[in-house]
């Protein structure tokens, strides 16, 4: 563990025990976060990038879910095993999340103004006026316009998109060290996605702050990451800085997931596409987990399940293609 | 435009009432569509984009009929289909159908898909049970699924299967246009691209046209012919492909195109809009994108533009080209 590093996942675990069988959403995930960047967690849905993010503050539903192996240390505290009491000082003080569904994540019955106050308050004793005028600068941080008269207003009274920033402006009220983001974007429009992209690339400008990202949009990694690691199948496959891996991605899958996107810039005839589905996760091909839909696959994938391992500088694969020394075998 | 018109709308107008209050009265209407005349030609693919509430889908039901137009024409085939008796609409269905966005919900969970499928068939008067299964299981081919499928329920396919499903469901009756409801925006993006492929290879097959309903741009751009944007229950720019992503008139359309964001690094300034998409009860006067316009004049806020032919093909309703 560098001096920089603020966070780090090693093998992480997190299965769900169903009725139906044992769901592994997240099965072995590696990544370390450095002090003021923002790594960029990409994938489709079910490959576990959000339980990822949910259990590093262990925000899931337990049961069904458990973490049955692996560490997330922060600050040489181990998350993963904690007490919830322990849990709780970090839980929005120094690690804040920002959900994919601000309507559903606000409380319909409190007033914005209130729900930030009452963050604040959680996490030290702090005078009403001081909150109050606390929540106010951040509301204004957040670009929402009349801040004062946001702070009185009830969610429904709010569009999307400022919802969207009022959840940014709680998830800010503590000075969070890291900041979580989990599809900030997605259930908003284009015109709005814009705004808030403006918004969390200001804060990372700004504030002495690292972000975790979550998107299955490649595009927005562009605009907001450093780094970026692929996720498929509960695991990370391909790990890199944000330019290197959108311009040479070495996974089959990142290479497959990159080409299926329709580019505004260029015009194609025929999109690329990755055949078949994204696998169940309660049961997992055996070996690589995308060998059924994987073009250059080999004898030995279908048995070997690949470790992530560094091929180059901080980039690292998961790919019976590639060995550790570096370069494609 | 050189082909012939299978379809043809005019002056489409579908407001909904909003009843309210303890003794419930008319409060007011949302004009989700007003005024939207447009033209489809056989073997074309329209795409409609615009950002949510902005009455695109409404338009796609109300083109179908799903929804009764409030005043205007849709004619199909030189048909009025507003004035369709219900029998008569029911067999014109069949030509003009439509694919939902949410596989999950626009199939019925407790029948299977083979059935869902027949049932398309039942309803346009196919007798022959036989000819039913036969065709049932080419309609399956035809979308990519394997013909032993059809005794599965809904459950047991992915997302990208179902909507495989919805798409064999209209081909049903070899309809000649086939209105697109978002259909890929509930699909991953590995997904998405067998979808769209499967679309073009069978419109390329067919010759059938498509009313592509989408708020996603660079979709759009792949699988279209002509682009139109909607605003608040209007069209407010229309132009071929082409034309339309190398030079984009509406301020509008400047800033849908400018808040893609593309996996290449971005060659000019974002145009950042300010706010949120007004209220469709309340319209703002004038035009209404003036609150949100990086080049809003004086003129504005009182007069609403024209939707007027520029250039050839290419119409816009903005003031800077009046």
């Amino acid at each position: 563990m560098t001096a920089d590093t603020v966070l780090e996942v090693k093998n992480l675990k997190t299965w769900f025990y169903t009725r139906r069988g044992i769901v592994k959403a997240v099965n072995g995930v590696d990544f370390t976060l450095r002090r003021g960047e923002c790594l960029c967690l990409v994938g489709e849905s079910g490959c576990g990038k959000t339980v990822t993010a949910l259990s590093i503050l262990r925000l899931f539903d337990s049961p069904p879910g458990r973490i049955v192996e692996g560490e997330v240390i922060y600050k040489g505290l181990d998350l993963a095993s904690c007490t919830i009491q322990r849990l709780r000082q970090i839980r929005g003080k120094d690690i804040a999340m920002v959900f994919q569904n601000a309507q559903s994540a606000l409380n319909p019955v409190f007033t914005i103004g209130d729900q930030i106050v009452e963050q604040i308050n959680a996490h030290g004793q702090v005078s009403r006026a001081d909150a109050v005028a606390k929540a106010c600068r951040l509301l204004e941080e957040m670009k929402i316009s009349q801040p004062e008269r946001a702070l009185k207003m009830y969610p429904h009274q709010m569009s999307g998109g400022m919802k969207q920033r009022a959840m940014i402006a709680m998830s800010l009220s503590c000075d969070p060290c890291i900041l979580i983001a989990d599809e900030p974007t997605t259930a908003v429009d284009v015109t709005i996605r814009a705004q808030i992209m403006h918004i969390l690339q200001e804060l990372k400008a700004n504030r002495d702050m690292s972000i975790i990202f979550i998107t299955h949009d490649l595009s927005l990694v562009r605009e907001i990451g450093d780094r970026a690691a692929v996720f498929y199948g509960g695991k990370v496959v391909e790990v890199d800085t944000v330019e290197h891996i959108l311009e040479s991605p070495a996974h089959p899958y990142t290479i497959g997931l990159m080409r299926c996107l329709p580019d505004i810039s260029t015009d194609s005839k025929r999109l690329p596409s990755i055949p078949g589905n994204t696998p169940n996760p309660i049961d997992m091909p055996a070996g690589c987990s995308f060998h059924p839909r994987c073009q250059e696959v080999m004898e030995v994938c279908h048995s070997k399940d690949p470790a992530l391992m560094n091929i180059a500088g901080v980039h690292a694969v998961a790919c019976h293609l590639f060995s550790a020394a570096g370069g494609k075998n | 435009m050189s082909s012939a018109q299978i379809l043809q709308v005019r002056g489409l107008k579908k407001y909904f009432r909003v009843i309210s209050g303890l003794i419930p009265r008319l409060s007011g209407e949302i004009k989700a569509v007003d005024g939207v005349s447009l033209a489809i030609g056989e073997g074309e693919v329209l795409g409609l984009v615009g950002e949510s509430g902005c009455g695109k889908s409404t338009l796609g039901k109300t083109i179908m009929r799903l929804e009764e137009p409030t005043s205007g024409e849709i004619i199909f085939n030189g048909v009025d289909v507003v004035k369709l008796k219900k029998k008569d609409l029911q067999a014109m269905r069949g030509k003009l159908q439509i694919v939902f966005q949410d596989p999950d919900s626009s199939l019925d969970p407790r029948m299977t898909v083979g059935g869902s499928i027949e049932e398309a068939l039942i309803v346009h008067g196919v007798q022959d049970p036989a000819e039913r299964n036969d065709r049932v299981a080419g309609l399956m081919e035809k979308v990519g699924l394997e013909a032993g499928f059809v005794d599965r329920y809904p459950h047991e396919f992915s997302g990208g299967q179902k909507q495989r499903i919805g798409i064999a469901r209209a081909l049903a009756m070899d309809p000649q246009l086939i209105i697109a409801d978002e259909p890929v925006s509930a699909l991953d993006v590995s997904v998405q691209a067998q979808i769209l492929n499967l679309m073009m290879d069978i419109k390329d097959r067919d010759g059938l046209a498509y009313m592509f309903v989408s708020h996603d741009l660079s979709v759009v751009k792949y699988i279209s012919d002509r682009v139109a944007v909607m605003y608040l229950g209007k069209i407010v720019e229309l132009a071929d492909k082409r034309e339309f992503f190398q030079n984009p008139l509406h301020p509008y359309t400047e800033a849908l195109l400018s808040a893609i964001a593309s996996l290449r690094p971005a060659s000019k300034e974002r145009i950042l809009l300010k706010g949120d998409v007004p209220s469709p009860l309340n319209p703002p006067a004038g035009c209404r994108f003036h609150t949100r316009c990086h080049r809003v004049m004086a003129i504005c806020p009182h007069s609403e533009p024209e939707f007027r032919e520029v250039a050839p093909g290419h119409y816009v309703a903005c003031h800077l080209y009046a």
